[in-house]
């Protein structure tokens, strides 16, 4: 892990309280909250473990396989997005809908929240800091080619770049296309190469590189 | 305001699974809003619409928001949206907190932080 810098001048340094002003904060309403019975401390932390480890961006990489692989599945979730996702029991805790974008040889999606992050969690797990900074925020939608190249992905001139905005019901997934050479995959090995950028838009699955002969 | 590009955003995690909080006290106000919400005491367009003033207040303000104050923001618009539905309010809060910071301050180094139980 890398070292925790303090970019702030809080006295939270050595010889500063044990607990900063954040952490009591949390300590504080957390606790109040369970005195209440609003909150079942078992249960709070069962639910933060889930998003933190067990959900993940493996469940959408789960979808988006089964949606190469079984082309009935990918026309029911480019139909119906919630109730196919649902299929394999991932299912929004928020209630919000979620659509899926299909990219092709002619149209790159991406998303972003513009407003608050909100974020497709029941299968892409919590959002990594870029998606909640501003400058990704602001700058996808004003120039989402140029953002795309950051993150190493280029676009031909050719292809349209479609920025879609996520909001507190609706949630989009992209589909990323299926890389050439991955035919023989099975569905699990396919999984393993879609990666959360590109369920995101702002990367591209690659089809895996020949490993060394043995 | 100045914008500085995407890669020089710092703690922007490139690597594809980083981690998702920075910090534990992030997951408790992630859970805390979560399971308010499951439990009915209000909607998640609710909470989304908080979230979002809390952070357009603090663009207003000027602070630079790179995504790692993200959940100063969520647990400031929890501790609003609670009060504002009667759950906890804004004193027993602020109680709550210097219990807890007279606690911590007693406890020695290496021993769990515990609130002396009232009967």
């Amino acid at each position: 892990m890398s070292g925790h810098h303090h970019d702030h001048d809080h006295d939270d340094v050595d010889a500063g309280p044990p607990l900063g002003d954040l952490q009591l904060r949390v300590r504080a309403l957390e606790s109040l909250l369970v005195d209440k019975g609003l909150v079942d401390p078992t249960a709070l932390d069962t639910l933060i473990d889930t998003y933190e480890t067990k959900v993940g961006p493996r469940n959408g990489a789960r979808v988006v396989a089964k949606a190469w692989i079984d082309p009935k599945y990918r026309q029911r979730l480019l139909e119906n997005a919630s109730t196919a996702i649902a299929e394999l029991g991932y299912i929004g805790r928020q209630g919000e809908d979620m659509v899926v974008l299909e990219n092709t040889p002619k149209v790159h999606n991406m998303v972003v929240c513009t407003l608050c992050s909100c974020y497709p969690w029941p299968v892409l797990g919590l959002p990594p800091v870029w998606y909640k900074a501003a400058p990704y925020r602001s700058r996808a939608v004003i120039d989402p080619r140029g953002v795309l190249k950051e993150f190493g992905v280029t676009v031909p001139d050719d292809v349209e770049v479609r920025v879609w905005d996520s909001t507190a019901e609706l949630r989009y997934l992209v589909l990323p296309e299926r890389p050439a050479g991955t035919e023989g995959l099975r569905e699990e090995q396919l999984a393993e190469l879609v990666t959360r950028d590109a369920m995101i838009g702002t990367g591209k699955v690659e089809a895996p590189r020949p490993k060394a002969k043995r | 305001m100045t914008e500085r590009p995407l890669r020089d955003t710092p703690g922007m995690p490139r690597d594809q699974e980083g981690p998702v909080f920075r910090e534990p006290w992030e997951a408790q106000a992630f859970g805390m809003a979560v399971m308010l919400h499951e439990r009915g005491h209000f909607t998640w367009m609710e909470w989304t619409k908080r979230l979002a003033t809390e952070i357009a207040a603090a663009r207003a303000r000027g602070e630079h928001d790179d995504g790692t104050r993200y959940y100063h923001y969520w647990l400031a618009a929890l501790e609003k949206l609670v009060a504002e539905k009667n759950l906890v309010g804004k004193e027993e809060l602020s109680t709550r907190k210097h219990e807890w910071d007279v606690a911590a301050r007693s406890t020695p180094h290496g021993q769990p932080i515990e609130l002396k139980r009232r009967a």
